[in-house]
């Protein structure tokens, strides 16, 4: 392999690394900042990216038997609003969140007043029918055969063998933006009540906090951000079917990210995305039967287990930070006294 | 840990929530007299609803006692449907033991054979296994949900180790084609469905002596009612852990050879799909309940099932997926629910 060949991979591996980290960040807002325990990432993963491709795909072709529903070309047929595809974009992305945080809202409506681990089984239920119905109903988004038309963001505004490191660029932007908004919202007023929920419910209760109300806007803000994670992903991959949201690759991996990066703290959260993804991608160089692909599952499934027994905090873990006064040493005190 | 209401019902608890069961199936019989509902498809749910049983039941003696979701169960069953074929297929037929369509049944006496091993081992690898993991973890003291999710880890290299051992392909224990019981209704029913059946009716009825007449059965469920308690009164709540791995491990193994027999073929996957049924079958009866996974797998089983008579099979699941999520909404603590 020559070293544009070897750039062009980095920069594939970087872009899927890049779009992990974002649903990572998400999961993080769940898992990390409220203790909410979704194993059905795939559900939301799903919805994203078909959202996004169905609203910017062109209309289908009936000589391919193609058959989804809102006829596609959506930015021509809609006379007024013809934004053209780059824009359209954005639009999709905002859909694709909205969409997620909407099946949000109605399961964490149902199941945020219960105990845990029926969000758990709500969301493994929700990802399993949403794969299931996009599978069975053709007329949806073409069955098992498919999106494969998907445009490109920017499409034509550089050579195709440069693409990537535009659209590297632009899934960079988008996950320091999230970045920035997840940051401070947990540290705002806001996010410290979803960590008061997660260390004790009871007592967060008692202090007047609406603790339903919280949940419920925390599992609707990480559901969103798994949206736009899953519109990046329709967009670089410009190809999904029901088999793309395997919970293996679109649920499971994205918790051995969070957990081996360390929940609780964003930073972590993406690191974890690049550390595992690496270690995913790096483990079909290996020789002899350690390349097998089914090897990966019992690796993301012990990663999993070994995190939670020797490494709880994940590489980074989160800081215990009460007060940024509370860290001032005895001696500078305000200067009053 | 404080809880109000009755507290001897946990595990066992009335049956008289129960009538409205009862009622359904009666309707669904009136139904099927007047061929709404093809009664054929609801006798098969009841053979499915038989197999979701066992597992619900383990999953409910987990839950009832360790007080988690423990969901590796899907994948317990998984486990066990492979060594089983291990016996049948490789180990058994070496030493000359092989032999297909026994009586009526399309499988040979060997499967007497293993399925006490596949038992054994099962309840091996899973003592073993909370032995290397759970226990640790109860020791440092962490949450309900860090033992859900390690067991959502174990759920997942599980089914890799399968999926390493025996690849993707799907198998079949050693089978002879057998033709179908023909009963009035047009109810027609493989024959193997009569040993699940009967298997299934012979091991809840073990499990419910074992629960209430012998010693261990009832420090059982003096644990699952308060664990604190039960260890001031000199119960060795280590020792239950170990036997509710141990019956909850056995009732999974069994379930995944039954199901293996069930759909005729092994599939690395066909544990996970059944967790979803699993777990609406412990929702609809009540978390920690065993009455209530019985009937709340027989009701999933039907409803799963009756479901293709106007659906794409493919749904069922999903329909299981509504029916807990109306559970959940109506009832959010299960037809049976004990306070908690």
């Amino acid at each position: 392999m020559d070293l544009s060949g070897i750039i062009g991979y980095i920069t594939g591996f970087a872009i899927m690394a890049v779009i992990y980290a974002i649903f990572s960040l998400g999961l993080n807002v769940h898992w990390g900042y409220t203790g909410l325990f979704n194993i059905g990432i795939a559900g939301f993963f799903a919805l994203g990216a078909y959202t996004s491709a169905l609203l910017t795909t062109a209309s289908p072709d009936p000589l391919m038997f193609e058959d989804y529903i809102f006829g596609g070309d959506l930015p021509t047929r809609l006379g007024f609003w013809n934004l053209g595809i780059d824009l359209w974009f954005f639009v999709a992305l905002i859909a694709a969140a909205l969409v997620c945080g909407i099946v949000a809202l109605f399961i964490g409506f149902l199941t945020l007043r219960l105990k845990e681990d029926y969000l758990a089984i709500a969301t493994l239920g929700i990802a399993e029918s949403v794969r299931i119905i996009f599978l069975n109903e053709k007329w949806l988004a073409n069955g098992s055969k498919g999106l494969y038309r998907i445009p490109k963001f920017l499409g034509e505004l550089v050579s195709p063998q440069y693409y990537d490191y535009l659209y590297l660029g632009v899934v960079v932007a988008i996950l320091i933006v999230l970045y920035i908004a997840v940051n401070r919202t947990v540290k705002s007023p806001w996010g410290r009540v979803l960590k008061a929920i997660r260390e004790d419910e009871l007592t967060t209760q008692a202090s007047g906090k609406n603790v339903f109300n919280f949940k419920l806007q925390s599992f609707i803000f990480g559901a969103a951000i798994m949206g736009i994670g899953g519109a990046l992903y329709a967009h670089n991959v410009r190809f999904v079917d029901p088999v793309t949201f395997d919970p293996l690759l679109a649920t499971f991996i994205i918790w051995t990210m969070l957990m081996v990066g360390g929940s609780g703290n964003n930073k972590g959260a993406i690191l974890g995305a690049l550390v595992v993804w690496g270690i995913w991608t790096g483990t079909q160089f290996l020789p002899g039967f350690l390349s097998d692909p089914n090897l990966r599952y019992v690796m993301v499934g012990l990663l999993i287990i070994v995190v939670i027994l020797l490494r709880p905090g994940g590489i980074l873990g989160e800081k215990r930070v009460i007060s940024r006064l509370s860290e001032t040493q005895p001696g500078d005190a305000s200067p009053e006294i | 840990m404080t809880t109000s209401g009755p507290q001897t019902q946990r595990l066992i608890p009335k049956w008289s929530a129960g009538y409205s069961v009862v009622a359904g199936f009666l309707i669904l019989l009136v139904l099927g007299l007047f061929s709404i509902v093809k009664m054929e498809l609801v006798v098969n749910g009841l053979f499915l609803g038989a197999i979701i049983a066992l597992g619900a039941i383990g999953l409910s003696l987990i839950y009832g006692i360790l007080n988690f979701a423990h969901l590796a169960q899907g994948d317990f069953m998984t486990l066990g449907a492979y060594i089983a074929l291990f016996f049948l297929g490789t180990l058994l037929p070496g030493m000359g033991l092989e032999s297909s369509g026994l009586g009526p049944f399309t499988f040979g006496y060997p499967v007497f054979i293993a399925l006490p091993l596949t038992i054994l081992a099962m309840v091996a690898i899973a003592i073993g296994l909370d032995v290397l993991i759970y226990r640790r973890l109860r020791r440092r003291g962490v949450g309900r949900v860090v033992l859900a999710m390690t067991s959502l880890g174990l759920a997942i290299g599980l089914r890799g180790i399968v999926q390493v051992i025996w690849g993707g392909d799907t198998y079949q224990y050693p089978r002879l084609s057998k033709a179908f019981y023909q009963l009035p209704m047009g109810i027609r029913i493989p024959p193997d469905n009569l040993f699940i059946g009967v298997l299934a009716i012979v091991l809840v009825v073990v499990l419910y002596l074992f629960l209430t007449r012998t010693k261990l059965g009832k420090a059982m469920r003096a644990t699952s009612d308060n664990m604190d308690l039960a260890r001031v009164s000199g119960i060795n709540t280590e020792n239950i852990i170990k036997w509710t791995w141990a019956l909850s491990a056995g009732l999974a193994a069994t379930a995944g050879v039954l199901l293996a027999i069930f759909q005729a073929q092994l599939l690395p996957i066909m544990g996970w799909r059944l967790l979803i049924l699993l777990f609406a079958s412990v929702i609809l009866g009540g978390i920690g309940n065993l009455y209530g996974a019985l009937v709340g797998a027989l009701v999933i089983g039907v409803a799963a099932e009756v479901s293709t008579q106007w659906l794409n099979p493919a749904y069922k699941i999903v329909i299981v997926f509504v029916i807990m999520i109306a559970t959940l909404l109506i009832r959010p603590k299960g037809i049976f629910g004990v306070k908690d």
